[in-house]
């Protein structure tokens, strides 16, 4: 479903060329829930935000479902059938809830339809409906309501960047049922999930390594995931609340 | 009532009408009076020297509204209109103002509205103003509302006066004078374009303990516009006092936000907030990434902002 040929990305860190991505080569195939994890300053947020069209490679091909898209906007890439959940979520003034959903599923949902995405995430719906996406609603509600409007995506591959971050325990457990029901649903889709939280590898299919801006490891999770516990790849569920890199 | 094509869309952009009006109206089209109706509880009465209308409504009257649009579809009209609103005790109504001017011809065409609201104690007010403008002519569309609002003990004033497109000059004055218990909310909601230039300017007097006011101004500055937000509360009492000014600035737009506090009384507690910057990065390309095109997303960050 998406191939990522000899992808690079590099920044401009005081005056010198810092390679974030280098040359990658993948292959996501259909109907898989894939972790890709490794440690901080690995890249891989980057490589979410590069097959998400929200950075620009610097060299490489990335194609979706056979079509090149490495010169695509994100919006394109939107439209192709590849979706994306923010690490940190957006916050609006005046756009509310539903509009937020009826956006992502680009149609007039009924009420009661845009309320299904939200009970999926455990937010009792008609409380959260009306609500703007703003301030007023806790860093755990955001990220509910984030992965909300990307389920009503439906989109072939929906891209989850470090979704655990900046949620509470309990929001996490509902998160991991998410995914496991996604995972049961998942019929031809992809999901690709970037996350060093063991608990989210233990639902992988496939898990990859990044480091240092190259693929480390890749393998099925009862390959991989050994190798990984005690490691900063494989973070067990830590104590209130789970701020990634405090984990 | 017999309106042409021209008075019947500016009437569904400025007060939401469409057909047939519930409870008491005056309708003002080219400076005259095109209709007007009384309830048994809500009077308007002209004024003795023609220059605008008195509304009554009767202490007790709960659940009623006012509409008194004004439209103007002639080049060249300019004209200043008094309307006072008497807003009897342990009322509760809804009022809905607004003007539009279609303006296709050479000259300016003008509406100055003075509105001075006598608030009693113990009611309720929700007023709605809605400023718009349409017609390709040169003349330009000029509206320069004066607000003025009294309010008596533990009264409730809300107001929600937005002026979203075509107006090209605009100098909004309000001027609100609160006695003890009395609460004040407004909400504000300026956009301008093209050449368009808005002053607001604002002066809230809190005289008596307990009073509140909450003054939010939401703008948004496109291709060469100009807005300038003058917001002040006068602290007088032990009271609250809260403004924002939160604009987005476009293209060449400019924008001057001046918050002002003035605390006359150790007991007075005010407080100001005020934002200008363009819209996020992150928000537009959060919107894209749920397949909206960058133009597209724009216009739904800048109308969820002024919605």
């Amino acid at each position: 479903m998406l191939k990522i040929q000899d992808l690079s990305f590099n920044v401009d860190a005081d005056g010198r060329e810092k390679e974030i991505i280098r040359n990658i080569n993948l292959d996501i195939p259909r109907g898989k829930l894939i972790v890709i994890t490794g440690p901080n300053g690995g890249g891989k947020s980057t490589l979410a935000k590069l097959i998400a069209g929200i950075e620009k490679a610097s060299g490489g091909k990335i194609f979706f479902n056979g079509e090149d898209i490495t010169d695509m906007s994100v919006t394109e890439r939107a439209r192709k059938g590849i979706a994306f959940a923010f690490q940190q979520p957006v916050k609006f003034k005046g756009i509310k809830v539903i509009d937020l959903i009826r956006i992502a599923a680009n149609k007039n949902l009924t009420v009661v339809d845009a309320c299904s995405y939200l009970s999926a995430v455990g937010l009792c719906a008609r409380e959260y409906i009306d609500r703007e996406v703003n301030s007023s609603l806790s860093g755990g509600e955001l990220k509910r309501i984030e992965i909300a409007t990307v389920l009503a995506r439906k989109s072939m591959l929906t891209v989850f960047d470090e979704p655990e971050a900046g949620i509470d325990l309990w929001s996490f457990g509902n998160l991991i049922e998410v995914f496991r029901r996604q995972r049961e649903e998942i019929s031809d889709r992809s999901i690709l999930i970037i996350s060093h939280q063991e608990r989210i590898l233990s639902i992988a299919d496939e898990i990859i390594v990044l480091n240092d801006g190259r693929v480390q490891h890749r393998g099925s999770r009862e390959e991989v995931l050994p190798k990984l516990i005690g490691t900063a790849s494989a973070v067990r569920n830590c104590r209130g609340n789970m701020r990634g890199d405090d984990c | 009532m017999d309106l042409n094509n021209i008075q019947k869309y500016l009437l569904k952009e400025i007060a939401d009408i469409n057909g047939d009006i519930q409870g008491a109206f005056n309708i003002r089209s080219d400076s005259e009076s095109i209709a007007r109706q009384s309830t048994e509880h809500i009077e308007i009465i002209p004024k003795e020297n023609g220059s605008g209308i008195d509304i009554f409504v009767k202490p007790g009257t709960k659940g009623e509204s006012v509409h008194i649009p004004v439209v103007m579809t002639k080049s060249g009209l300019k004209e200043t209109v008094y309307n006072d609103f008497y807003i009897g005790e342990d009322s509760d109504v809804e009022i809905v103002a607004g003007c539009g001017i279609d303006n296709c011809g050479q000259h300016d065409s003008q509406h100055d509205g003075v509105h001075r609201f006598f608030v009693s104690k113990n009611a309720r007010m929700k007023y709605v103003e809605k400023h718009y403008g349409s017609g390709k002519g040169e003349g330009k569309r000029i509206l320069n509302p004066v607000t003025e609002v009294y309010m008596e003990p533990d009264s409730y004033a809300e107001m929600e006066m937005v002026q979203i497109k075509g107006v090209d000059d605009t100098t909004r004055t309000t001027v609100a004078d609160l006695k003890e218990g009395a609460k004040l909310v407004v909400r504000e909601r300026l956009m301008t374009h093209g050449e368009q230039q808005a002053f607001s300017v604002y002066t809230v007097n809190l005289n008596g303990d307990d009073s509140t006011a909450d003054i939010v101004s939401r703008g948004v500055a496109r291709d060469d516009s100009y807005q300038k937000l003058d917001l002040k509360i006068v602290g007088n009492a032990a009271c609250k006092g809260h403004t924002e000014c939160d604009s987005i600035i476009m293209d060449n737009g400019r924008i001057l936000a001046v918050p002002a506090l003035e605390a006359n009384s150790v007991d007075a507690s005010l407080v100001h907030e005020a934002a200008i910057g363009k819209i996020a990065g992150e928000q537009l390309t959060k919107l894209m990434t749920l397949g909206l095109s960058e133009s597209e997303a724009e216009e739904r960050i800048i109308n969820g902002f002024l919605s």
